[in-house]
């Protein structure tokens, strides 16, 4: 992390001082109660380094030295062992970053089917090489790894969102979208691409309540379901179905009692391994399961 | 034909608002967790060891056989972590299913977790795909809200939670005891195994960490019964399994068979190579298993008989390539990403991929040497086997395999660029006009 960012007032340390984090007095209190949040979802809180890194990006636009400290304090680690941590991965950025990250996929396959070409048409219009950004501060360029999309090929993603299919005159005009201020949005995912800010607070665990926004799945998702209908294909029938159907799901406020007949009836021979000492073992309280 | 669809996980993908808990529960969603509270938890383990089910991640392990692996209960913590850092290259299945039907994982874990007597369980989600991480967190509050997570699940007494954990980008966390390292908030790397996660995972506790498919194909085989699972597959390779089918084809997209199912078979539903084309090279799971070309069209895709012809099932990603298609700069372009994802921990695949990567672009130039093969070759040897985890040997599995079928290509590396012999706008699905002279450039 080049020190040219450090924030005012951010200040070295001796030994034994406590970092200072530079933030104002309201948004350490609300880094705070957030990062109490992180960490409780945890067993163990070292595990609440990566949300907290990407909290820290939700409100500096990339892992700041400040935010270092931040995670470094609240963790009870070194910010050397948290910058360690922030510099492995891709996603957390060393510098600020735009405020949309446009990736485009350069894995072999997206390559093949264009994604070479899109590239270059992105970097040669936005005058930008790979992690560069444009000059008022919109859109960060990545060339990116396989993004699990590969049916959609070329695959483009903006802030983390899949924009499928893409050609170099679709992907130039999204990036000039973005850069005038427009909605966009993705292929499948929210109505509009969210900033990388309001994106970073989304993958620290805080929901912005755009999941039940976009398509459950795009068409090459549902090819192999098309072919199967229209040609009656169907997997093989679960026993006794024609008794169990649509009670499942009207009964959903009523559970069952263990052992009625829901439980076994239909489970196949049993084994000897079925009356081993574990299989008997009554369940432990989960409080007990819990490592402090 | 003689193998069909068989639509199990993606059955209701197409459902309105298919991947909520309403959408769910209508298709017939959490039968198999009622059932599973209502038996021993061991005889849930055994339903799944005889359903056969292998793990969907690419290894194949056997699932029921890997929960069997965690030692006695001690009635401290064991725990369950989903592997969903799909990320291997042309590997596309989870991600859709997660968009789509989160629930069928959620109800997975909580059948997982009760199996293997684990209150705490954790999906590891890629961060690259911001939506997939939305619609798994509102997933696991909508079953929180409606019992099936958390305190006394529909009355049993078991008590679970979830959390859903974004990574931050980085390949090598799909490697078991890196997404560990990962999860603990530290530098994902590998750790030395033995000892295996069954042992000493997740904080040095009894772990078992799964596959996103493997883990939602268990409600299905907790309400069909492990005959029901087998009847569909092969002997050793059992049930159904998700085929992502991409590149050079008609129709690409999911195709959700039962294993054995071949190539020629599955190209036919999809509409076969596009128009005017003919197949050249495809993988049968991922980048990291050696290539395939038109004389595997008729290999079963089952574990055995795909390992038989010399690759590996792993995770049924057919990435297809037609006869446009420059191999050389295939293979470059996949060996720049194992340079770029190489974790640095061992020496093999840190400097192996490296020189790799330098000696292929140099090929892809049509600057090689005439040494250049068998130093490729040379090179692999010296990573596989000798890499402290897969990724290294993975590596490998592109270079060698396609010196084994086109090897011509590579020798013509040594006079002529990849480009000149392979121009890059005719594998292109899109027209353009290349800018000459720019292209050939890895940014790592």
């Amino acid at each position: 992390m080049s020190v040219e960012h450090a924030p005012e007032g951010l200040s070295g340390r001796t030994p034994g001082q406590q970092h200072a984090t530079a933030y104002d007095e309201a948004t350490r209190a609300r880094l705070d109660a957030d990062a109490a949040q992180i960490v409780a979802r945890y067993p163990q809180e070292r595990s609440a380094l990566l949300p907290l890194l990407h909290l820290v990006q939700s409100v500096d636009g990339y892992v700041s030295p400040r935010g270092i400290a931040f995670c470094a304090q609240t963790l009870g680690l070194t910010t050397a062992e948290v910058s360690a941590v922030a510099t492995f991965y891709t996603q957390y950025k060393r510098h600020p970053n735009g405020d949309y990250t446009v990736g485009v996929c350069i894995n072999t396959l997206c390559a093949v089917m264009g994604g070479d070409a899109i590239w270059e048409e992105l970097s040669e219009h936005l005058g930008c090489g790979h992690d560069e950004t444009t000059e008022d501060g919109s859109i960060t360029l990545e060339r990116i790894e396989c993004n699990a999309a590969c049916d959609y090929a070329p695959v483009m993603m903006v802030n983390w969102e899949f924009f499928d299919n893409q050609t170099p005159d679709s992907a130039r005009e999204v990036v000039d979208r973005l850069r005038a201020g427009e909605p966009v949005a993705p292929s499948r995912g929210a109505d509009q691409v969210v900033t990388f800010k309001e994106m970073s607070r989304v993958l620290a665990g805080f929901p912005d309540g755009r999941a039940d926004e976009g398509v459950a799945a795009g068409g090459p998702t549902l090819e192999g379901l098309r072919v199967a209908k229209g040609n009656g294909w169907t997997a093989p029938p679960f026993p006794g179905d024609g008794d169990a159907s649509g009670a499942p799901a009207a009964s959903g406020d009523v559970p069952p009692r263990v052992g009625a007949e829901q439980s076994s009836a239909q489970r196949p021979v049993t084994t000897s391994g079925d009356v081993s000492p574990e299989g008997q073992k009554t369940k432990q309280a989960s409080d007990d399961a819990k490592e402090s | 034909m003689a193998t069909t669809l068989t639509p199990v996980l993606s059955a209701a993908w197409d459902a309105p608002k298919a991947w909520t808990l309403q959408a769910y529960e209508a298709a017939g969603g959490y039968r198999g967790l009622r059932r599973a509270l209502g038996m021993q938890q061991a005889d849930v383990v055994t339903m799944v060891k005889d359903s056969g089910l292998r793990g969907r991640g690419g290894a194949g392990f056997p699932t029921g056989m890997k929960w069997g692996f965690l030692p006695p209960d001690d009635g401290k913590p064991r725990y369950l972590v989903v592997n969903a850092d799909e990320s291997e290259p042309g590997t596309c299945k989870d991600i859709p299913l997660m968009m789509a039907s989160p629930q069928h994982l959620i109800e997975g874990v909580a059948i997982t977790s009760y199996a293997i007597n684990c209150h705490h369980a954790f999906i590891y989600v890629r961060g690259e795909v911001v939506h997939v991480y939305r619609r798994l967190l509102k997933a696991v509050e909508e079953a929180y809200a409606k019992g099936y997570l958390g305190k006394n699940i529909l009355g049993s007494g078991y008590d679970l939670e979830v959390t859903v954990h974004a990574g931050a980008g980085a390949y090598i966390c799909g490697e078991e005891t890196a997404l560990l390292d990962s999860l603990e908030g530290l530098r994902g790397q590998p750790r030395l195994k033995p000892p295996f996660p069954a042992v000493a995972g997740l904080y040095a506790r009894p772990t078992v960490v799964n596959n996103v498919e493997s883990v939602a194909s268990v409600p299905g085989i907790v309400v069909g019964g492990a005959d029901w699972f087998k009847q569909m597959g092969t002997e050793r390779s059992a049930g159904h399994g998700l085929f992502s089918l991409s590149g050079h084809v008609k129709r690409p997209g999911q195709y959700e068979a039962p294993l054995g199912i071949t190539l020629r078979e599955l190209l036919e539903m999809a509409g076969g190579i596009r128009e005017g084309h003919e197949l050249k090279f495809w993988t049968p799971g991922g980048s990291s298993t050696p290539i395939f070309t038109a004389e595997h069209l008729d290999v079963p895709l089952d574990y055995e008989s795909v390992g038989a012809a010399g690759s590996m099932l792993g995770t049924r990603a057919l990435q297809v390539f037609d006869e446009t298609t420059s191999v050389v700069r295939a293979v470059t372009r996949w060996i720049e990403f194992y340079k770029h994802e190489s974790c640095g921990k061992c020496t093999p695949c840190r400097e192996g991929t490296y020189w790799l990567a330098q000696v292929l672009q140099r090929l892809e130039r049509g600057q090689g040497t005439s040494e250049d093969i068998d130093l490729l070759l040379d090179l692999c040897d010296n990573i596989l086997g000798r890499a402290f985890c897969a990724l290294g040997d993975g590596a490998t599995s592109p270079v060698t395999s396609a010196i084994q079928y086109f090897r011509e290509e590579f020798e013509a590396g040594t006079h002529t660029p990849a480009d000149v012999l392979f121009p890059p706008e005719r594998s292109s699905l899109f027209s353009y006009t290349p800018r000459r002279g720019a292209a050939l450039a890895g940014a790592h």
